[in-house]
């Protein structure tokens, strides 16, 4: 199939109203993300910063906008959006559509309390739009939140206002050999804690005094980088209760070629394996300890959740609904 | 009206509800002010305030299942101890229930840092509106599909009854600080609180107060504050030490700059308790200017805040109204209170047209109808002015997906005629 380039809405409407089967196209780097890859025509949604204030804390950008352009943008009046998908090529769209959050999580909340508007295309290609560009609002059903994690199969996001920070003034990195929940009785609200089985890496972000008394507290001195992430040709991301990661750690560390990092306190578990049967025995192993494992990437033949989708009769009426036709990415959540 | 105090006894009243062709609404404590607990077509009211229990608290983890007829501050007081709270706190917090909280996606003064309820929201165990009980969410970071529990939060009772819920505590913060800024216009501590944001300065809370609230809550509470002033912010900054000093050293020149002519930085817990008295009492005070109030629930973006105010006073003056506003000012969530006394003929036509006009100010500037009590029945019928059909279309889609008969709290949120149930419903009327 080939890529219909869509620089205007209009044209992405069209393009999605008049074709049988569509697949929302980003920058890629989320391809692989839940269930089989969908077949059908590719469209792209627009590019570039529709708006920007900083003074609102507040963007607006097309979809097809790549997170690192986004960045620019915020980096030019010192804000930030701490959406950090393991690639930056990702676009805002993917990343909306995937629903990853990133490893600030603990501090900065998930991509879905990111998300303040979203400007949509339905499946018979009208324009529909889901909450407002402003910081606070309750007026009506919750459109934005439905498409976090719907992997374009509900409608083709064209456009999204996402809430923005102010960048810390001070960032460090630092290493305590003991588990998270140790470290997170100690300080006061670090952006994460990386967990590799033996150490805590610590973010910690705000004002430079604050920082070191931090440092001080849990007896680590700074550095400037943290860990680097698990990598692999098969690569899966689990969901588990934050208390049980240690517990599950260990498990992981049983199945040979089975590298992984927990996000202490929020309980996402990044891993990479081998092979496709190392990845199968970490799910195996994220099941025992109550949690499931997506598949980010490789893992063919693997099923993409690993589990049956909770309330499948209500996902089932929302996907009938919203995409009578079953044309938006087809087959890629099990409904 | 049923007292259920068992989660057995919701899903077993919604039943029996559901077999006598009725539909039905929960209700908490009430403290609603767009009418979302409100009976409409003569539905079964199941009251939640007997399901009152804190179920479980998990310091370490930072979680508490509680059932949704605890109020809020409640919930809060039982894990002070532990160094903990519930961060959401609607102004009605001694009263109102966490399960009203999950109805209307409640907000309140330190959402500003904190974000609302869907923020602090990690399962709701939920009475379908057929009767059968499932969890949507749960205490892991992500589930697979689509986000249903980011679905519910906020849908008025329109998708079921919550039964059990977890909620995220946060940590109290190791330093706070509670400033007073006065201010000799509106305008002038209006455009304070763009600076503040524009600044860089997310503080925990950012509340405005205008000189007519701000003399009547003195009055009423005695908190300090000064009664020639025309405006006054309440600004609560917290963290670590350091960062909450330069903070404040930023918030006073920004308040400087912007004609604040005193500064006052709580002395202690005390101070600081009182000026918060003051502010979470304003509704209360209003009872010394005029026997009832009309309390509005608008969202504008935070940099049109000035202009819109000045708008707002002006609609006031046209419709010879008395308007005070006392409001989340730090994220642009305006609540302009009209006080008016009932007994004067043709009072009520001229709050509601000055009403229709500050929504539709609101609008126009990119705002919103509700930004924490949500639309209920008072706003349902003006949801087009913000949505177009086709976007209410999605909203319908959204929630006949949880409630295909329409049966939970039917006639709120959407306009009528939007749902599909009710479509059925008129049709299954027509041919009996």
């Amino acid at each position: 199939m080939t890529a219909v380039t869509t620089p205007e809405v209009s044209d992405l409407a069209a393009a999605v109203a008049g074709a049988s089967a569509v697949v929302p196209i980003g920058a890629g780097t989320h391809r692989e993300v839940g269930g089989p890859v969908p077949i059908g025509t590719e469209v792209r949604a627009p590019a570039g910063i529709v708006g920007y204030d900083p003074a609102e804390l507040t963007i607006t950008a097309g979809a097809g906008t790549t997170i690192a352009a986004l960045s620019e943008a915020l980096d030019s009046a010192g804000q930030m959006c701490p959406l950090d998908p393991r690639d930056e090529a990702a676009t805002l769209g993917g990343v909306i559509a995937t629903g990853l959050s990133g490893y600030r999580r603990l501090r900065y909340g998930p991509v879905r309390d990111a998300v303040l508007e979203v400007r949509l295309v339905t499946a018979d290609g009208n324009l529909v739009r889901g909450g407002a560009p402003v910081v606070k609002n309750v007026t009506g059903y919750d459109l934005p939140r439905l498409l976090v994690g719907s992997l374009g199969t509900l409608a083709v996001i064209a456009q999204a206002t996402l809430r923005c920070r102010p960048r810390p003034a001070t960032t460090a990195w630092a290493t305590v050999d003991a588990p998270p929940h140790f470290v997170r009785e100690r300080i006061f609200s670090p952006s994460t804690l990386l967990w590799d089985g033996a150490s805590t890496h610590v973010l910690l972000e705000g004002d430079a005094r604050d920082v070191d008394v931090q440092l001080t507290a849990i007896g680590a001195t700074g550095v400037d980088h943290g860990p680097s992430w698990p990598d692999g040709g098969h690569r899966g991301r689990i969901s588990v209760r934050p208390g049980a990661i240690v517990d599950l750690g260990r498990a992981l560390d049983a199945i040979d070629g089975c590298r992984w990092i927990a996000e202490g306190g929020v309980g996402t578990v990044h891993v990479a394996t081998d092979t496709v049967d190392a990845l199968i025995a970490a799910r195996v192993a994220a099941h025992a300890a109550g949690g499931w494992l997506l598949r980010e990437a490789g893992g063919h033949g693997l099923d993409g959740f690993g589990r049956d989708l909770p309330d499948r009769e209500i996902a089932r009426r929302l996907k009938d609904a919203f995409d009578p036709t079953g044309k938006l990415s087809p087959g890629r959540l099990p409904l | 009206m049923c007292f259920p105090r068992a989660a057995h006894e919701v899903a077993a009243a919604v039943r029996v509800a559901r077999r006598h062709r009725r539909p039905f609404v929960a209700r908490g404590s009430g403290t609603g002010l767009a009418g979302g607990a409100t009976p409409v077509d003569d539905p079964l009211v199941i009251v939640t305030t007997r399901l009152n229990r804190v179920l479980d608290v998990d310091a370490t983890e930072r979680v508490a299942w509680v059932e949704p007829g605890v109020l809020n501050l409640d919930l809060s007081r039982s894990v002070a101890h532990l160094g903990l709270h519930y961060a959401p706190d609607p102004s009605s917090q001694q009263a109102c229930t966490i399960g009203g909280n999950v109805a209307t996606n409640a907000g309140g003064p330190h959402c500003l840092a904190y974000g609302v309820t869907a923020a602090h929201v990690l399962a709701v165990e939920t009475v379908l509106p057929d009767g059968s009980v499932t969890v949507f969410g749960g205490l892991e970071p992500d589930q697979p599909g689509f986000d249903l529990r980011g679905c519910f939060v906020g849908s008025e009772g329109t998708m079921g009854i919550a039964t059990r819920i977890a909620v995220r505590l946060t940590p109290d913060p190791p330093t706070i600080a509670t400033m007073l800024l006065d201010f000799m216009s509106i305008e002038a501590a209006g455009a304070a609180v763009t600076g503040i944001i524009a600044g860089g300065i997310v503080p925990a809370a950012l509340e405005m107060m205008d000189g007519q609230i701000t003399r009547a809550v003195e009055d009423f509470v005695g908190a300090g504050y000064p009664r020639d002033a025309e405006a006054v912010l309440l600004v609560e900054l917290d963290g670590l030490a350091d960062g909450v000093a330069a903070q404040v050293e930023a918030v006073t020149r920004i308040g400087r700059e912007h004609g604040a002519r005193t500064v006052r930085v709580a002395a202690n817990d005390a101070e600081r308790a009182l000026l918060w008295k003051g502010r979470k009492s304003a509704f209360g005070a209003i009872a010394r200017i005029a026997p009832d109030y009309y309390l509005h629930d608008a969202v504008v973006p935070r940099t049109r805040l000035v202009e819109v105010l000045k708008r707002v006073y002006e609609i006031a003056g046209t419709h010879d109204l008395t308007m005070m506003n006392v409001f989340h000012a730090g994220d642009g969530n305006l609540h302009p209170l009209i006080a008016f006394d009932r007994r004067t003929p043709g009072v009520w036509e001229r709050v509601y047209d000055a009403g229709t006009q500050i929504l539709e100010t609101c609008i126009a500037v990119g705002g919103v109808l509700s930004g924490e009590h949500g639309v209920g029945l008072e706003k349902r019928d003006l949801m087009p002015l913000m949505f177009t059909p086709e976007d209410l279309a999605a909203q319908a889609w959204m929630c006949d997906a949880f409630d295909p008969d329409g049966a939970s709290n039917p006639g709120k949120v959407l306009p009528r005629g939007s749902r599909c149930g009710e479509i059925a419903r008129l049709n299954a009327a027509a041919t009996a």
